[in-house]
């Protein structure tokens, strides 16, 4: 007798339906070396786990032995590739949108991740927190009010040419003096950069994962989408190499940003409780995220990630509830569905990939933008992958890619939109004139309840720091340990204090953090041809599943 | 004495179960018990199997095996989890209420320092579960 899921209603959701399995002699896990140091058992990738622990663990030591090479070097390989390489950027990154939207229209939308019949492993609210809280929580908190008010302060200045050359930061021709032309475009570059090119890049990456993980059988790991491409060679040094680098820029990606994003808590901190400014409190900052971090992750995807994530979306809408109905409710929503026609207006001008005269704007911001988000794709990508099953092509990308848009777009509508009104109506320029770090909290403290909600959005910060990094934890341990997902728990322990003793090393390091960011960003220019192969590869991927239905 | 007994197996590593399988054997064909086997995998594909429905059919092969070798009654339950390093407990937990079983054998390793950080999930179950558990040492 044997019996599943299909009798008792639980446990393995029945016969999953027509899939295209590739057929592989390649075994997953037999690469790994596995066996235990002390007491603790290990299962690693060989040699990806090595190289990659020990490549980084260079690097830093790299950058504090040598920090003005170090950080010469990589600030000139930081400015070479957003600069040199702004056209290739922005002109991938319009491919991939336009890509992604092919696949809503089209009939290979149709197809199911995980087989014809796969049901989601997780709910929306729980699936839409999680890819959220990872993909780019924590730049709404830092980035919400500071870029629409940069931008409008800059398209408000209008354009300065110097030599010939665009001196200016301005969008596209700016709008010297135009006030309401002003915020409109400077709303359309925030929610450019924040809207659907970002997650367009996050969805090729996860749609490639999880098509060759939960249709072809492939491990949950970046080589596996370039299958097609490559065939069994991927589990060779190619393969190996693309790993490591995954790992290289997820690591670095994260253990900077935690490095960084310590600084700006602790300034907030400051302002608000008048705690110390120091390499102390910081350090301390990111022990305490690394500890919490340490037991979401312990507790697993879903007794901790999960919890996590859906507690700081719940927080987050709170807040944004808050702001909209305080502040200037109608200016705001008024301002959201103007902003969203500037948005499109001025989308094809602001994605133009050459012959752009705003050179500050478009290397300086987009260019650097579109190499972020590109680098911190495989992270975000694997993660979205990882809870995605059972989705459809079209519901995934209509979730991953319209959906947070839309959310991006009232998020920066909200808080962007209320702290221009405060200026431009109550003339109250705190906000404007504050560092990046404090442009929220000074936008709140002219609403009520300030010492409230300014606590609230310090919790915020601090637990989106903790929801990349235990996801980032997560997805570093996989991949390192050849796709396995189930590998020992003190594996994930292991990254989850490397990746913030790596962040407490760079911070303590003068200029650490800033060096091995650029690098990190740098990352996005390999990457990018990545993501080109990996969306030929799922063009490749769904036309054989179709076949197969 | 006992009418279903539940049996854990991790079929990437049945080899380092051939202690508690016998064992579990021999209690089965004693009690003229149904032996159930359970194993918990994930949705991504794992160096078992490439999909849920290929780890259900391969524990159900190792069920009708077991049944061979030992005369048994046997049958297969697979489990998915979201993620298995860590959820293999309730999983297990849930598996002992669904399958029904009255007693579980369940093979362990022998406790070390680390069991007072992780504790095995034999020593899990055999806290918390309503059913009867015999741990089997794997030494």
């Amino acid at each position: 007798m044997t019996e599943t899921s299909d009798e008792t209603g639980q446990g393995i959701p029945a016969p999953e339906g027509a899939s295209d399995l590739i057929d592989t002699d390649y075994e997953i896990g037999q690469d790994n070396i596995d066996g235990n140091v002390g007491p603790f058992g290990f299962d690693i990738h060989n040699p990806v786990f090595l190289i990659s622990g020990l490549a980084i663990v260079a690097f830093v030591f790299y950058t504090l032995a040598l920090p003005d090479q170090a950080g010469a070097v990589f600030s000139w390989l930081f400015s070479a590739v957003t600069k040199g390489f702004d056209w290739f950027f922005l002109g991938a990154a319009n491919l991939f949108v336009i890509f992604c939207l092919l696949l809503i229209v089209t009939p290979l939308g149709s197809v199911r991740l995980g087989g014809a019949d796969a049901t989601p492993d997780y709910s929306y609210i729980g699936w839409f927190a999680m890819l959220f809280a990872a993909g780019m929580g924590i730049g709404l908190m830092f980035y919400g009010v500071s870029e629409p008010m940069s931008h409008f302060s800059s398209a408000m200045g209008g354009t300065a040419v110097e030599g010939g050359a665009r001196t200016d930061w301005a969008p596209l021709g700016a709008a010297g003096g135009n006030e309401q032309e002003a915020i409109r475009l400077g709303m359309a570059a925030t929610i450019f950069h924040w809207g659907l090119h970002p997650w367009a890049i996050y969805a090729v990456v996860a749609l490639a994962l999880a098509l060759f993980t939960y249709n072809k059988g492939l491990p949950l790991t970046i080589r596996s989408a370039f299958y097609p491409l490559l065939g069994e060679r991927v589990w060779g040094w190619w393969g190996h190499l693309i790993d490591t680098l995954a790992v290289f820029a997820t690591l670095f990606g994260l253990a900077t940003s935690l490095g960084f994003g310590a600084t700006q808590a602790n300034a907030g901190l400051n302002e608000l409780f008048g705690v110390p400014v120091g390499a102390t409190t910081e350090v301390i900052l990111i022990s305490a995220i690394t500890a919490i971090a340490l037991i979401s992750v312990v507790r697993g995807l879903d007794g901790g990630v999960k919890v996590l994530s859906e507690l700081n979306m719940g927080l987050a809408a709170l807040l944004l509830l808050f702001v909209l109905f305080v502040g200037p409710t109608v200016a705001i929503l008024t301002g959201f569905v103007d902003y969203l026609v500037a948005y499109v207006q001025y989308l094809p001008a602001l994605s133009n990939p050459v012959g752009r005269e705003d050179v500050n704007f478009s290397q300086g911001w987009t260019s650097f933008y579109w190499a972020w988000w590109i680098s911190w794709s495989p992270f975000v990508g694997m993660f979205i992958a990882r809870v995605s099953r059972g989705r459809s092509v079209r519901e995934f990308v209509i979730c991953v890619l319209l959906i947070p848009s839309l959310v991006c777009v009232l998020w920066m509508s909200v808080f962007g939109g209320t702290a221009i009104q405060q200026v431009v109506q109550d003339g109250y320029t705190a906000a404007q004139d504050a560092p990046l770090e404090l442009k929220l909290f000074k936008m709140l403290e002219q609403l009520p309840l300030a010492g409230i909600t300014s606590l609230v959005g310090i919790i915020l910060v601090i637990v989106f720091f903790v929801t990349s990094s235990d996801s980032g934890s997560l997805v570093i341990d996989t991949i390192t340990a050849g796709g396995k997902v189930d590998a020992p728990v003190p594996q994930r322990v292991f990254w989850c204090i490397f990746e913030g003793a790596v962040a407490i090393v760079l911070l303590l390091s003068a200029g650490g953090l800033a060096s091995l960011q650029s690098m990190v960003i740098s990352t996005g220019l390999p990457f990018t041809v990545v993501l080109l192969i990996m969306c030929y590869a799922i063009y490749k991927g769904l036309a054989a599943e179709r076949q197969k239905r | 004495m006992f009418k279903k007994i539940m049996v854990p197996v991790d079929l990437a590593h049945a080899d380092r179960l051939e202690k508690a399988l016998a064992c579990a054997g021999a209690l089965a064909s004693q009690f003229g018990a149904e032996t159930i086997y359970v194993g918990v995998s994930a949705a991504a594909p794992s160096s078992v199997a490439h999909t849920p429905e290929e780890f259900a059919q391969k524990l159900s092969a190792f069920a009708k095996e077991q049944a061979q070798r030992h005369g048994i009654t046997t049958g297969a339950h697979a489990m998915t989890s979201h993620d298995p390093a860590t959820d293999l407990d309730p999983t297990l937990m849930k598996a002992v209420d669904e399958t029904g079983a009255d007693l579980v054998v369940m093979a362990s390793h022998v406790p070390n320092i680390a069991d007072y950080v992780w504790p095995s999930n034999g020593g899990t179950l055999a806290s918390h579960a309503k059913a009867s558990v015999l741990v089997v040492r794997d030494s």
